[in-house]
């Protein structure tokens, strides 16, 4: 069901098979973006738009400032990606706990990611940021970094043990029922048969979690670091102009575009692999 | 002394240069033609949103000490201040510059516009908006300034018995970790004049980068000094003192009333707060509203 025989039959990721639908595909490409480009470009407001969002002389200025401050953002989420994978896999396996004895761990995963995928994570990141500090606990930082980074990765823990969930139940129980006959506890059933499959299927998901979690850095901004769309704010307002916000964009989609591509590739390799040769 | 006497001739310059720009109806886009062509400033005669009316727009929370009015009407809560009731210092600019047009109470309108927003392309919900905005060049070119109604000194506010009070001089600041709010001028003032050894923070409201110095996360925050008297003097920052302002910068922080870019508005405008300068009315709504300059040191 999973691998629909309906599908069309692609040649590469994105790229159709032959060359004369290569052709199609060119041209019918150049028409769409001409096209839109045309329309924008010859509204009435675009001089305003193209001088308030997208001045070169505010770009350059801003270029080297925002990237500067883009390090911070890049810094936190790949800690916080660490943090949120082993985190969110724990809390997904506690909840697949069998037995009426795990009910309280079960009830408490529960709990857990209903809480943290309701709450606004900017509420999440006050909380923490200002109101441990004011808790004067000992041997606890009051760095706002560190704390905000530590609400985001209590949010994304949520959706990303949701994401494995999906991908733990995803795996039909007659596997599981398969390595148990063969004599495998429980726990090697998961760790050996179950998660293996489980987590090459939800890629795509957790990319797209991870994607949404680079943009939140930007939330840790409301406690005082200056990142890049901070950086790009305190531009913003002292030029009136918004290119400062384009380029902070630039950077938060060059680093998104590699994982996208990434992805497709690591999904296209799993098909190939399941495939075996075969095509359908 | 002399700061007066320069203030006069500004004025008249300023009256002067208002005076010949365009006349109030169609050719706006036309060179200035000659000083005799009257500018009428009469609500009859002034292109508003809403004929009649003088739609002026400020961020919501409208704060303290510029608005004062309480919560009321869509400026509820404990910061927020309903300018309807013309108390505050900007309030009070705002109707003495609507007054010079022409406009009574009733006639004048008010609209909730982010301070961000105040800037962006595109046609505006205000006529004339005030939320302590700084004139600058590069914001000029996206929106018109009147001439300033204000100018603010910026100064430190920190907590009473922390090490950074004992500071007396700018030098002496560098080593402490700074805060400030987004939307003002004091990033760039800190990380330009003052140039700390530590990254400067940057917060989203007044709030906020209260928060962070009562939590220690900042030695101080530079805010325009009177904020920075009314955060330690409300009882905003509980145990807050003004460590010391700086030392007026030659065209630093003016405030000026914000037009959409183009704005027939501009000439009359500029003109009534000309003459609200020149006849003592800004210096006295100053007196009334804004604590004195004169008690707090002057960092060098």
């Amino acid at each position: 069901m999973l691998r629909g025989s309906n599908r069309p039959r692609r040649g590469s990721l994105l790229l159709p098979a032959s060359a004369g639908n290569v052709w199609v595909a060119l041209a019918s490409t150049v028409v769409v973006f001409a096209g839109l480009t045309l329309i924008v470009v010859n509204s009435s407001g675009w001089p305003k738009v193209k001088h308030a969002f997208f001045d070169p002389a505010e770009f350059r200025a801003y270029f080297a400032t925002v990237g500067h401050a883009f390090v911070l953002n890049i810094k936190i989420f790949l800690v916080a990606e660490v943090l949120i994978l082993i985190l969110a896999l724990v809390l997904a396996v506690l909840r697949q706990l069998p037995g009426p004895v795990f009910f309280p761990i079960r009830l408490l995963a529960i709990g857990y990611t209903d809480l943290f995928r309701g709450i606004p994570t900017i509420l999440l990141v006050y909380l923490f940021g200002f109101g441990i500090p004011t808790l004067q606990l000992a041997h606890v930082t009051n760095d706002p970094v560190y704390l905000g980074a530590a609400a985001l990765v209590v949010v994304y823990t949520a959706y990303v043990s949701e994401v494995y969930r999906a991908g733990i139940e995803s795996v039909h129980p007659s596997q599981e029922a398969a390595a148990r006959s063969l004599g495998l506890t429980r726990g090697q059933t998961m760790r050996t048969v179950i998660l293996p499959q489980a987590v090459r299927r939800v890629i795509p998901p957790l990319l797209n979690d991870f994607i949404g979690l680079q943009k939140d850095t930007a939330l840790i901004s409301v406690l005082g670091p200056v990142e890049a769309l901070q950086r790009a704010t305190l531009g913003a307002s002292s030029e009136f102009n918004y290119t400062p916000y384009v380029v902070a964009a630039f950077f938060f989609v060059l680093i998104t575009v590699p994982q996208a591509r990434l992805t497709d590739l690591l999904i296209e390799r799993d098909r190939k692999r399941q495939m075996a040769g075969g095509r359908v | 002394m002399i700061n007066k006497l320069l203030a006069v001739a500004f004025v008249a310059l300023a009256v002067a240069a208002s005076g010949c720009g365009s006349s109030s109806s169609s050719s706006s886009s036309a060179p200035p033609v000659s000083s005799a062509v009257a500018l009428t400033c009469t609500p009859a005669s002034l292109k508003t949103l809403t004929s009649g009316t003088l739609t002026i727009g400020t961020d919501n929370p409208a704060y303290y000490p510029y608005f004062q009015g309480g919560p009321g009407g869509q400026w509820t809560g404990s910061y927020n201040n309903n300018p309807y009731t013309g108390k505050g210092f900007e309030n009070a600019v705002a109707y003495a510059v609507a007054a010079k047009l022409g406009y009574t109470r009733e006639h004048v309108k008010w609209a909730v516009t982010h301070f961000d927003q105040s800037f962006a392309p595109g046609p505006k919900n205000f006529d004339v908006y005030l939320a302590q905005v700084s004139i600058r060049p590069k914001r000029a070119e996206n929106v018109d300034f009147s001439l300033p109604y204000y100018h603010a000194n910026q100064a430190v506010v920190a907590l009473k018995g922390t090490p950074i009070t004992n500071v007396t001089s700018l030098a002496g600041l560098k080593q402490y970790k700074l805060g400030t709010q987004v939307g003002t001028t004091s990033y760039d003032f800190i990380t330009q004049t003052i140039q700390p050894s530590q990254q400067p923070t940057a917060y989203t409201s007044t709030n906020d980068a209260i928060h962070a110095l009562e939590a220690g996360q900042i030695d101080g925050i530079v805010v325009d000094l009177p904020t920075a008297f009314y955060m330690t003097g409300s009882g905003q920052v509980a145990h807050g003192t003004v460590v010391g302002q700086f030392p007026t910068s030659p065209g630093g922080d003016q405030w000026g009333l914000v037009m959409q870019k183009g704005s027939s508005l501009k000439p009359c405008v500029d003109k009534a707060v000309a003459a609200l300068t020149a006849d003592g009315t800004l210096a006295k709504l100053q007196q009334t509203w804004l604590s004195a300059k004169i008690s707090t040191p002057v960092l060098q």
